[in-house]
């Protein structure tokens, strides 16, 4: 199982433990991690599923695809460099330990 | 303690119920599924979890723990079989009834079947709503066999994409002069067309199915309205839904394309509210009933609010998504009362954007490969702003820039 540890809003930390596989955004969906909605169920439609990867992890990250770029440009308060799509994320062994922080809002 | 009762566990429902708790509701929460799983994510299931490309434990939209920590009691594979108004009871199909404050009905839709005098009762003619529907037509879908697809909608035309992409003869009959009439002009009709021909699909668009009959060699013969006939070896019908609605009629609430709700989600009895595809709310001086998750999502969540006296009126702001192919097609506002398409080329090949109007007012764009296009589309149908017509036709004017109408009447 990978471990990802996501930072809520309001600063409080939750640790989700998936399979490799799934995507970012599912195992915050299965944490009951608050913030992601990810309304699309992860069809790369909606931008609402948007994080802040830990700086020391962005360069671990696959790049993101020309949809996912397109779609992140419209989500609230882009960081150019830490800014993803979780459900275009997915996880594998390389990524155990990943640190996430959640937006306070997905526009 | 007091206690609600939502029926229906499908993306409204399970949203709805998630919403009661994230508000602070803190008495008894029933959710209530005919089907015997949790709630999952239906767009999938004609599309990736069809494909082969997504695995069940993916489809769900909570896990088990998810119920147990929210303590939101769901109880699955029970048909609810009667709403008394009065007592404010719900007997179940064993008998038993269960007495609530409060009941939310967000019981969705379900899909027209073909009449059985058409062959709809033969054992290969399939529906695409549910899991087991999909459970029980995956092994159909092998390469070199052949399917007919009734009807040229958003869900006929995904599985006629996930069957071509795996190798099988598709034949699309729409009995409308053309595929996606319903729902989206002629230029969209026309692309995602030109799209399904070159993979290999057949269309037969204003022609009916008559009927179907089993051949000697267990093959369906389809008699076609045009007089011809195409043999398969399997059907999938995508004829549309029809809201789910016995409850509230046999519980004497008002119905009207639907359950009618007020922009609160509540019905014509104070204490049951509806939400998602089964419910029909005011929109524009009239009334609209939506076939969609972001819809179902959305609406749930204002009317939990509203059950818990927290509510403030919904406003749609619907937006539909299709993945067909490599194409997703993205979808902001609803053209309804459209005069006018224009035509966006995209950035890229394979991408174009079609803005429909009605006077110089935008009311939708159909985006396809263009998330850019959708994504501006929607912020200003959102907003209430109309980008003028020929600023858009022209691909020079960079989105973010377009002039809008708006503004210079101001």
């Amino acid at each position: 199982m990978i471990t990802v540890t996501f930072t809520a809003p309001d600063g409080a930390e939750i640790a989700a433990s998936a399979r490799p596989g799934l995507t970012l955004m599912e195992a915050a969906r299965d944490a009951c991690v608050p913030g992601i909605l990810a309304e699309c169920g992860g069809a790369c439609s909606c931008s609402t599923c948007h994080v802040y990867i830990d700086p020391a992890w962005t360069a671990k990250l696959p790049e993101a695809e020309e949809m996912e770029v397109d779609l992140l440009d419209f989500a609230v308060e882009v960081d150019p460099e830490t800014s993803r799509l979780s459900c275009q994320i997915t996880l594998t062994p390389e990524l155990d330990g990943l640190r996430v922080r959640v937006p306070a809002r997905q526009g | 303690m007091s206690h609600i009762a939502v029926i229906g566990a499908g993306q409204a429902g399970s949203a709805l119920a998630a919403k009661l708790r994230a508000l602070g509701f803190d008495g008894r929460l029933t959710l209530i599924g005919a089907e015997p799983v949790a709630p999952y994510q239906r767009p999938p299931l004609s599309k990736k979890y069809m494909a082969g490309d997504m695995t069940l434990d993916r489809l769900f939209l909570r896990p088990q723990a998810f119920y147990d920590e929210n303590r939101i009691d769901l109880v699955t594979g029970c048909q609810v079989e009667a709403i008394d108004p009065e007592a404010m009871t719900i007997r179940m199909a064993d008998g038993a009834a269960i007495a609530a404050d409060q009941i939310a009905l967000t019981t969705g839709a379900d899909p027209i079947r073909l009449p059985a005098a058409m062959g709809g009762a033969l054992p290969r003619v399939y529906t695409m709503r549910s899991l087991a529907d999909a459970d029980a037509m995956a092994p159909e879908f092998t390469a070199g066999r052949r399917v007919l697809i009734v009807g040229g909608g958003y869900v006929g035309l995904e599985a006629a994409a996930v069957a071509a992409s795996r190798g099988l003869k598709v034949t699309l009959v729409e009995m409308a002069p053309r595929i996606l009439a319903r729902v989206a002009a002629q230029e969209t009709a026309d692309w995602i067309r030109a799209v399904h021909v070159a993979h290999g699909v057949e269309f037969r668009e204003g022609c009916g199915l008559q009927g179907l009959t089993e051949t000697d060699t267990g093959a369906y013969a389809a008699a076609l309205s045009d007089g011809t006939t195409v043999t398969v070896d399997f059907v999938v019908c995508g004829i549309g839904v029809r809201p789910a609605t016995a409850l509230a009629e046999g519980a004497g609430l008002t119905l009207d394309n639907g359950i009618a709700v007020d922009a609160f989600g509540r019905t014509s009895h104070p204490r049951i509210f509806a939400a998602g595809d089964c419910a029909s709310f005011p929109w524009q001086g009239g009334r609209i009933r939506l076939e969609s998750v972001p819809n179902a999502i959305d609406q749930a969540e204002a009317t939990a609010a509203s059950m818990l006296g927290q509510g403030a009126p919904y406003v749609a702001k619907p937006w539909f998504w299709s993945d067909q192919y490599d194409v997703k097609l993205q979808i902001a506002g609803l053209n309804t009362g459209h005069d006018r398409v224009v035509v966006r080329p995209g950035d890229k090949p394979g991408s174009q954007s079609h803005w429909y109007y009605r006077g110089a007012t935008l009311l939708a764009v159909d985006a396809m490969n263009d998330p850019r296009a959708y994504m501006t589309g929607k912020r200003l149908i959102e907003a209430g702003h109309s980008p003028l017509p020929e600023a858009v036709a022209d691909p020079a004017v960079a989105l973010k820039a377009l002039p809008l109408a708006d503004d210079l009447a101001a």
